[in-house]
């Protein structure tokens, strides 16, 4: 069965299909809290695709020595190093970027995506398909974040990547970027994409419908 | 839909007990919708004639997005029923005099889209539509939005504090008389407790809207602004002057009456009134805003379920 699954969709399924953010709604404190501004967002989502990426090869390396009793223990050690690794980088090369990200930099060792993909998949599968699922949900999250922190930075203060885009006869909307705005897009974001993902199915559905129906007059046809 | 079917030959579908009302929903509507003119006329008199286009936009543009919403949704577009002209008008009479227009339209389309329509239109708003477009404008453009102006008849009026906020900041209390008539600072519709007052009485009168909320959230005020005026009348205002003051009495009439965000059962309309007066006291002489009548509507009608859950009467035969 999992053979069968291809090494495309082994990394496209991060981006759409489980979406960390919006589908699998993992790894919401820094989806909420830093999403300011869109290039919060992307740095946010970089410094954890690091440490995803790494943290699953290393453990999808050493899933079968690790005793199932104190796998947790032995993933928040492993990720733990890469944290500190991406936190101490910050700091010495992007002093503004881990200034504005905080304590949120620190707090991706319990992180939910990381764990999650750690207990869900780097540790039943091969380290080649770790990386591809982990660059996956990596870059699923950065398609949230990039988004939410894109659309609270142009309503709440008139930039995109610190570019002006709206008139400044436009009034900025405080709201957008304080807490309340974060819930509100993100909210609004994942009704749209579970009613994308509803209208898809419904559609799937419709035609099964059709063709059952179809067969079903065949068979009348042929019985008369 | 059912237009075209006699009346006297539909079947009833629901189970028993069957209430009957005098008006349809959108006879009520319309009649709500004329309980507020006197409102309208009071904020004519007040702000001068240019106010209207606040209410005119926030109307309109209340109509468009349940009209383009309802598009996409691909359901029936019922604009006539007169429900989304009752949430422009309520969004624009709470509204201060002079708002910015563009503002008045960001309002208007979050009070019928976040505030309506997400949650399936009609019948199906857990909180106030109107006054979560209020909220939402109060959290996007907090300076705009607490800029009030004199009631002086021209455009270009002068700025003043509300009674609430002169009391909360320069300690200065406000004489009733002119709260009563409307002649003080304040929201397009909600100054003139007169004109509300009318309004209001027309629809108990008439059977539109349940006389236990706005009783009990009087009474309630009464209570509670008379205990802290007893504890320190130096302190704190008389409870006469928290009825009148602010959106205390538009709130009261036509905000927490809402048919759909008000609970079902009577005792239960008792006891949200009361706690919406609780919370209004509470967050008029010790919380950070001058005003709370919007935040404590808001907050209760988010108690609705909960309220209608331990007020449902006792089904009679049944087991406890």
């Amino acid at each position: 069965m999992k053979k069968k699954v291809t090494l495309w969709y082994e990394f496209f399924k991060g981006v759409w299909d489980i979406n960390p953010a919006f589908k699998q709604i993992l790894g919401m404190c820094p989806t909420l809290a830093v999403t300011v501004s869109a290039i919060n967002g992307i740095a946010m989502a970089l410094a954890t695709t690091f440490v995803l990426v790494f943290s699953s090869l290393i453990i999808s390396l050493v899933r079968k020595l690790i005793p199932s009793q104190v796998r947790i223990a032995a993933y928040i050690v492993i990720i733990a190093s890469f944290v500190t690794i991406v936190d101490m980088v910050m700091k010495a090369q992007f002093q503004e970027l881990s200034k504005a990200l905080g304590p949120f930099i620190p707090l991706i060792v319990v992180n939910c995506i990381i764990l999650g993909r750690a207990e869900a998949f780097a540790s039943k599968n091969t380290p080649f398909r770790a990386i591809l699922d982990a660059l996956g949900n990596g870059a699923g999250f950065l398609l949230a974040l990039f988004v939410i922190g894109g659309i609270r930075e142009i309503l709440g203060s008139r930039t995109l990547l610190g570019f002006q885009v709206l008139p400044n006869s436009y009034d900025p909307m405080i709201v957008m970027i304080l807490p309340a705005g974060a819930f509100l897009t993100f909210g609004l974001l994942m009704g749209f994409a579970n009613a994308y993902a509803l209208r898809k199915n419904r559609k799937v559905a419709e035609t099964n419908i059709f063709k059952y129906k179809l067969e079903r007059e065949k068979l009348k046809a042929t019985e008369v | 839909m059912d237009n075209a079917v006699n009346p006297t030959y539909r079947l009833e579908l629901s189970s028993s007990p069957h209430i009957h009302s005098r008006w349809t929903v959108k006879q009520s509507m319309w009649l709500v919708n004329l309980a507020l003119l006197p409102s309208i006329i009071s904020a004519v008199i007040f702000f001068g004639i240019f106010q209207l286009s606040i209410l005119f936009t926030s109307v309109v543009f209340c109509l468009l997005t349940e009209a383009a919403i309802k598009y996409l949704r691909k359901r029936q577009i019922t604009l006539m029923d007169g429900s989304a002209v009752i949430t422009g008008l309520l969004l624009g009479l709470i509204l201060p005099p002079n708002f910015s227009l563009v503002s008045t339209a960001i309002g208007a389309v979050v009070a019928i889209a976040l505030g309506k329509e997400i949650f399936g239109g009609l019948g199906n708003n857990i909180f106030n539509p109107a006054l979560v477009g209020r909220a939402f404008l109060q959290a996007a453009f907090p300076v705009g939005i607490t800029t009030w102006h004199q009631p002086n008849y021209a455009l270009d009026s002068v700025s003043s504090a509300t009674p609430l906020a002169a009391l909360k900041f320069d300690k200065v209390l406000t004489d009733i008389t002119p709260m009563f008539w409307g002649n003080i600072s304040g929201s397009l519709g909600e100054t003139s407790a007169l004109a509300v007052i009318i309004g209001g009485l027309f629809l108990i009168f008439i059977g539109v809207v349940n006389w236990r909320v706005p009783v009990s959230m009087i009474v309630g005020m009464l209570i509670f602004g008379s205990i802290f005026w007893i504890i320190d009348p130096v302190i704190y205002p008389s409870p006469f002057f928290q009825l009148l003051a602010g959106g205390f009495m538009f709130g009261t009439f036509f905000m927490a009456t809402d048919w759909v965000s008000s609970p079902l059962t009577s005792r239960g309309m008792l006891i949200f009134g009361f706690l919406i007066s609780f919370i209004v006291v509470i967050i008029r002489l010790f919380g950070g805003l001058p005003e709370g009548v919007m935040y404590a509507i808001l907050l209760m009608n988010a108690f609705v379920p909960l309220i209608n859950k331990y007020t449902s009467p006792k089904i009679f035969g049944a087991e406890k």
